[in-house]
């Protein structure tokens, strides 16, 4: 336990842990010192002088060393100069004054010397209304500025930073505060300032231009305008936007966030959402959120959005009544019973899911994950568990990120993991080519593309890494699917989960398997009991099959055959997608952003999230579409209200018991406060009010045997010599639906691209950017040569959305 | 062709003066070394110090912009930096200063028409002892002419004129 | 009386290494590496009286105890920024007494146990660098630097760095930054170098002139070096004369020595004779001196010229005349400041071009007597607020200049 401090500011006491600084310290009794440099996540640089206050200390008698006592009170001695509150740490007896004449006076001067150079246009800029410069004008800036306005340095207004971020020169206090989270959050120094003194300005030389899937956030901390998204720029005034609470759908971090709205006109008078912004939680997201999550949400306002229900009549799609579409589904599944399928996602909800897991299991049919990657039972039992935090594994921890790169598919779990890496925990990245998380690593290890199993139970023999694992308090393994298909996932968490099984890492908090997953509510799927299928292609042949939240056909020109050879196919999405348009019977469902539901996160905690726009057409939610489904086929099913499914799901589900909606619903008070538009400013980041979330308890916690399946010997295969093995890598910036709607990312999308070592191009008498036709069992396609020194000569790495179907690794050519 | 390749020995040198794990504080002395090699900082010359220091080519823009003995576009061969700063100017520095402006047919700032001389005002150089005086910055470094006249200033750049033709 | 510092002027060829030891060169070097305890050498340092020469005047010994003997490795930093408009002595002393600087610096290097040293030089500086690698190489050669100095488990290593045209480099938190290859921008205070200096280890950052008095000061033992100058100022100073006097040059005398001696006895006097008007005795950032017979007779030593409403700084004596107006004189420290600063705090990089609009308006014929109160009151709001103390530096010509010469700041009343 930290030694505690007690100090008076402006007459108020406070204790506080050692080390406080004085501004944090003023915050928890209410005081707001403001300021701009200052950001409670970063290294306090003192640079903006905004926070100068006066600072005493008691006098101590040198002679007897008590502390000098005058009338009844300790003598307090006083600075001689005025003290930045961001960079002083709190010190027994200290007296702190924010609002003495000479602090308030220090604090107006550096107002005026601000606004010497600040354009004051409030009226058009993005961060009118959430500006801490301009509450401060407002609050007590100089009436009229006694700097000649003519006299005024006049810069650069529309500086792209990149394509996603702007710049606006004159509007830039240089606080820095950017550059420094891209170097001490992000650890991607990419901003940075050019010339000095009055001339001081925010450059990027990256290329792309500001090269960071994190650049987001710097237009929340900003404390000004001058750096705003090419997504919301002059879109709408703060004080126009609605907010409502959600959860990110893009990866399985599960980032809390609050989405901003409002009518448009160019809309036809809709509301729309305006903007994604962070919602602060602390053991999720803390402040922070990805550009995919920010920038990727436009595919709910895609013009494919189906609208109305479908049925097929003289090989048609003929726009129907629910009744209709309805009546028509659920008679086909009533007939088929066993010979039917359900085949779904890991983007539809736990309600959702848990309906058409009610449904099969009431038909008698198989509940099919539409998914490559398998463990997720496995993780339901010695994964994350109640009282689990990335943010508090540190020093004696340890944490393996094994078959992933989590740049790429989940950032959010990179920068935590990065900085428990900082906070002193052993990290070991195991993956067969270099990823930007090798830089924070202790050990990072290198296998051949075939070997992940043998490179666990290396983690588990006695060796430098095998005993800084097994001795360490805390340990998380994170396991993906970079160069596995089903099969070779599958054992690969089995393998995982026996080695935290023996190293006792399991069954408690901070400790346990998460899954790398490729969809927002995998694991809940899971949770839930649905499993993926090895021979997907088969289980379809002849069977009346209801696909929902998936695009097996415009996925995969195998499983569009299957599909093909299917009975009957009820197609069940937000989106026109190849299914619906080949499928018989096709049912509009809501968006995430048009109703309510719950997630589960890859740590097992399952969150909430809101209605934030209207619906759109007659689309109605999954779980209900669902649930009137199974009327018609004959299942009862009581869960048509999202928490009565829900509790329902509580009920029957083991590792749900005892949640509902209020408790999801729950809020406790997190450090740092966010503040957004106050003088202590945390940034634009939404505080949260509509509840953290509540994580499942592992079955081992339950205290239920665990029962973990025989590790398979390696089956997949490998790299041979002269013939080139395609495997499957994941991209953030992918082709999948949930992407390529927002225009804004296509820069970033690119082109579909093979990974070759330079040996391997050369052989092959390729160049770095040519276009080449890759073709491995059935598929092919055309992709641009990109180079790898890090990867084995006999490897081609295929990203997996990009258009080039790849499941699991396979012999290809290349030409 | 990077620097370390070009100038393996000199490039040798600088990184053993810093700790191996602080390589970055070579930047500058490397920076000098492009610098001498292209005559101005190319963008190229920041991209090959930023990987062989593992820093980011921002990073060694940013250190670029901020000291002014670098230069990030090429002006012109030599730079005539005339100190006018208060000790200087209180002997003649001002003065010294406008005739070579008359004589060169330049202003401050600006580059003789033959682009071999580029005219600067610059602040004080620790020689106020020996006002009025410059520094030349050139290919081959930096040197100092104090106690200067109009016509030995002319006489030098008479020379390096010459010296440029063959 | 016979040079401690400028020995060159002394003996000529002291640049040369054999004539360097010849004349007592590395005696001490020796003494101290073979023979005497690191506190021991510190101690002496300490009885000395020796205070910094870079303009603070921190005394020099009691700065090397600070080092903190928790945390190692330590390093000592000369600073050779010498970049103060009006001081020129670090660069005459680097030039010709190439040796005696380094051989302080050694000492000073074994003194807090510093296995490796570095000399931070202006950018301009780099022929003199070109000289000082020279001589360190000659050093190590003759078994002065390296491993295993004379015998004993001490090593010492000396590298040059080459700053790249910034003032504010020679600010020392500044300079680190600098040295680590970043933009050379001051840090916050506390944590102080002796506790999180270079590359985050203690370190001990001094001038060039303050360690050249070292070796004479070991040599020679502490109270022949306080047996020079005055009580609080003790032993030898070089004044750097700049300005409107017939011979400016270094001028190294004992503190205590008068303005009048320095301008008149070694000056040579006022150029065509003038009278006196202002001096500013710790170069472009020092307050302005108002000159009569009384002042010319002060002493220079730190205490008298604070109460002169100044200080001495690092000794860069500028003079000026009654030919020169005072306004004139703002105007250039001002650009000068302006262009210093480094941007890194609000009032300083803002103040300083504030302050440079409002002087070019007078410059220009275009100001009123509101804008001398107006640039009055800029320059005070900007001190006590700064990140370092570049900022009051650019203030205190400006107050001082505007309160003690009002007759220069005569301008016509707005309308
Ligand atoms: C803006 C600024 C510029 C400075 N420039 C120099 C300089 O050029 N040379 C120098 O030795 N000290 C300079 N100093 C003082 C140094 O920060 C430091 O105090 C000094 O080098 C310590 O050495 P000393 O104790 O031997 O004086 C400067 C300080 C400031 C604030
Ligand atoms: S752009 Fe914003 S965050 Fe960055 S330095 Fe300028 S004001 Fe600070
Ligand atoms: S100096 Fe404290 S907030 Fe900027």
């Amino acid at each position: 336990m930290t030694k505690q401090v007690t100090l008076t500011i402006d007459g108020k006491q406070t204790t506080v842990p050692e080390g406080t600084l004085v501004v944090d310290a003023a915050k928890t009794v209410g005081i707001d010192i403001p300021v701009f440099c200052y950001h409670p996540k970063m290294e306090p640089v003192g640079m903006c002088r905004m926070c100068l206050v006066e600072v005493g200390r008691p006098v101590i008698d040198r002679a007897t060393n008590q502390v000098v006592m005058e009338n009844g009170q300790p003598k307090i001695q006083f600075l001689p100069k005025l003290e930045t509150a961001c960079t002083n740490k709190v010190e027994d007896g200290m007296v702190v004054l924010t609002q003495s004449e000479k602090a308030k006076a220090g604090q107006k001067s550096t107002l005026e010397f601000l606004l010497t150079s600040h354009p004051l246009d409030c009226p058009v800029c993005d961060k009118g209304g959430e500006c801490p410069l301009q509450n401060l004008t407002m609050a007590h800036g100089p009436g009229q500025s006694r700097f000649l306005y003519d006299e005024k340095m006049h810069l650069a207004k529309h500086v792209p930073l990149g394509e996603l971020i702007w710049l606006d020169r004159e509007r830039c206090i240089q606080c820095a505060r950017c550059i420094r989270f891209q170097d001490e959050i992000a650890g991607e120094s990419v901003l940075g300032f050019d010339e000095r003194g009055r001339s001081t300005q925010i450059v990027s030389i990256s290329d792309p231009g500001f090269d960071s899937v994190f650049s987001g956030n710097t237009t929340d901390i900003c404390p000004v305008g001058a750096l705003t998204t090419a997504d919301f720029r002059f879109g709408a005034r703060p004080w126009e936007l609605q907010a409502s609470a959600s959860i990110c759908t893009q990866c399985p971090v599960g980032c809390n966030t609050t989405l901003n709205t409002r009518r448009e006109a160019k809309e036809d008078g809709e509301i729309v959402v305006k903007r994604v912004m962070p919602r602060q939680n602390e053991e999720v997201n803390e402040i922070w959120l990805c550009d995919k999550g920010r920038f990727a949400h436009h595919y709910t306002e895609s013009k494919v959005r189906l609208t109305k229900p479908m049925v097929r009549k003289e090989d048609k799609l003929a726009k129907v009544s629910w009744k209709t579409a309805l009546d028509l589904a659920g008679e086909k599944l009533g007939e088929a019973k066993a010979k039917s399928v359900v085949l779904a996602s890991g983007r539809l909800s736990n309600e959702d899911l848990f309906n058409l897991k009610a449904l099969a299991d009431g038909l008698g049919a198989q509940a099919i994950l539409y998914s490559d990657m398998g463990g997720g039972d496995l993780v339901a039992q010695v994964g994350m568990t109640q009282g689990s935090n990335l943010g508090a594994l540190g020093k004696g921890d340890a944490i393996v990120v094994i078959a992933s790169d989590l740049y790429e598919e989940a950032p959010i779990w990179w920068l935590r993991v990065k900085q428990a890496a900082e906070r002193g925990a052993t990290l070991i990245v195991a993956n067969p080519r270099a990823t930007k998380l090798d830089r924070f690593a202790t050990f990072s290890v290198r296998y051949a593309y075939g070997d992940e199993i043998k490179t666990v139970q290396n983690l588990g023999r006695k060796s430098k890494i095998g005993d800084a694992f097994a001795k360490a308090n805390n340990a998380v393994i994170f396991f993906g699917s970079e160069g596995l298909g089903l099969n070779g996932s599958t054992n690969l968490a089995a393998a995982c989960a026996k080695l935290l099984e023996e190293t006792g890492h399991i069954g408690k908090p901070n400790n346990g398997l998460i899954g790398v997953w490729q969809r927002v509510n995998d694991q809940g799927a899971w949770e839930i009991g649905f499993q993926p299928e090895a021979d997907l292609a088969t289980a379809l042949k002849g069977k009346v099959v209801y696909v929902v939240g998936a695009d097996p056909t415009g996925d995969d020109p195998a499983l569009a055959k299957a599909l093909n050879g299917a009975k009957f196919v009820i197609a069940q999405d937000i989106l026109e997608t190849a299914t619906t348009e080949i499928a018989d019977v096709v049912l509009p469902a809501q968006a995430y952003n048009e109703r309510e539901g719950t997630y589960t996160s890859g740590e097992r905690r399952v969150q909430r999230f809101y209605p934030a726009v209207p619906v759109t057409g007659e689309a109605r939610p999954d779980f209900v579409i669902t649930a009137q489904v199974a009327k018609q086929a004959g299942v009862i099913m009581e869960g048509i209200s999202v928490s009565i499914a829900f509790d329902i799901l509580a009920a029957s589900v083991k590792s749900f018991e005892d949640l509902n909606y209020a408790k999801l619903a729950e809020v406790k008070e997190q450090w740092p406060q966010v503040g957004r538009s106050e003088l202590y400013y945390g940034g634009t980041t939404y505080e949260n009010k509509q509840g953290l979330g509540v994580q499942l308890i592992s079955g081992a916690q339950r205290g239920e045997t665990v029962s973990l399946p025989k590790v398979q010997k390696e089956t997949a295969l490998r790299p041979k010599e002269k013939e080139l093995l395609a495997v499957p890598i994941n991209k953030l910036y992918d082709r999948g639906l949930t992407v390529s709607p927002a225009e804004l990312l296509d820069q970033r999308v690119g082109e579909a691209t093979v990974a070759l070592h330079p040996t391997a191009a050369e052989n092959l008498g390729l160049k770095a950017g040519q276009r080449v036709k890759i073709s491995f069992d059935g598929v092919s396609g055309e992709a641009v040569v990109k180079l790898d020194e890090s990867i084995s000569t006999g490897v081609a790495l295929v990203p997996r959305s990009m258009g080039i179907a790849i499941r699991e690794p396979a012999l290809a050519k290349v030409k | 062709m990077s620097l370390a390749e070009k100038y393996p020995k000199e490039v040798k040198q600088i990184l053993a003066k810093y700790p191996p794990e602080h390589k970055r504080a070579a930047v500058m002395p490397l920076l000098y070394l492009a610098q001498r090699n292209d005559g101005y900082v190319t963008k190229d010359a920041m991209k090959d110090v930023a990987q062989m220091l593992e820093i980011t080519d921002t990073d060694v823009a940013s250190i670029v912009g901020f000291y002014t003995l670098y230069h990030d576009e090429h002006k012109s061969k030599y730079y005539m930096q005339v100190c006018t700063d208060l000790p200087c100017a209180l002997r003649g520095a001002d003065q010294f200063m406008e005739n070579l402006c008359e004589h060169l047919g330049i202003q401050v700032g600006e580059t003789t028409p033959d682009g071999l001389v580029t005219l600067e005002a610059v602040t004080c150089l620790a020689a106020c002892d020996k006002a009025p005086m410059f520094q030349l910055q050139g290919p081959d470094g930096l040197e100092y002419h104090e106690d200067m006249t109009l016509d030995k200033t002319l006489e030098l750049i008479a020379a390096l004129k010459r010296e440029d033709k063959q | 009386m016979s040079y401690v510092v400028l020995r060159h002027r002394d003996i000529p060829g002291i640049d040369k290494l054999d004539v360097y030891e010849k004349n007592g060169g590395f005696a001490a070097w020796k003494k101290v590496v073979t023979g005497m305890k690191p506190e021991d050498v510190t101690k002496t340092v300490k009885d000395s009286g020796l205070r910094g020469r870079g303009g603070a005047g921190f005394p020099t010994g009691m700065k090397w105890s600070f080092m903190d003997n928790k945390n190692w490795p330590h390093y000592v930093v000369a600073n050779a920024d010498e970049s103060e408009p009006g001081t020129f002595k670090d660069r005459e002393i680097m030039e010709k007494n190439p040796f005696q600087f380094l051989e302080g610096l050694a000492i000073a290097s074994y003194a807090v146990g510093a296995n490796v040293s570095y000399v931070y030089l202006r950018g301009e500086f780099w022929p003199v660098a070109a000289i000082l690698d020279e001589k360190i190489a000659e050093m190590e050669k003759a078994g002065y630097l390296g491993n295993k100095l004379f015998g004993t488990e001490y090593s010492l290593k000396i590298f040059t760095h080459l700053g790249a045209g910034a003032y504010i480099c020679g600010e020392e938190s500044a300079m680190l930054e600098s040295l680590e290859g970043k933009r050379g921008q001051p840090r916050v205070r506390p944590p102080f170098p002796a506790a999180v200096g270079l590359f985050g280890k203690p370190t001990l950052i001094n001038n060039v002139e303050t360690f050249t008095n070292v070796p004479m000061i070991l040599s020679n033992g502490a109270d022949w070096y306080k047996g020079m100058g005055t009580a609080d100022s003790a032993g030898v100073k070089v004044f750097s004369l700049s300005g409107r006097v017939r011979k400016p040059g270094n001028y190294e005398l004992p503190f205590g020595t008068t303005f009048r001696q320095l301008i008149y006895e070694h000056g040579g006097g006022i150029l065509e004779g003038r009278p006196v008007k202002a001096i500013m005795p710790a170069g472009a950032s020092s307050s302005l001196i108002v000159v009569d017979d009384k002042t010319l007779d002060m002493q220079m030593d730190y205490a008298t010229v604070r109460t002169l409403g100044a200080d001495l700084g690092s000794a860069s004596v500028i003079i000026l005349d009654d030919t020169i107006s005072i306004d004139w004189v703002i105007n250039k420290t001002i650009h000068f400041f302006r262009h210093e600063s480094c941007g890194k705090c609000t009032p300083c990089r803002e103040g300083t071009y504030w302050m440079q609009t409002i002087a070019d308006r007078m410059k220009h014929g275009q100001a009123t007597s509101d804008d001398v109160d107006l640039l009055r009151n800029v320059a005070l709001q900007m001190r006590g607020k700064c990140l370092c103390p570049l900022g009051d530096f650019s203030t205190m010509a400006v107050v001082t200049g505007i309160e003690r010469f009002p007759q220069d700041f005569k301008l016509p009343v707005k309308a």
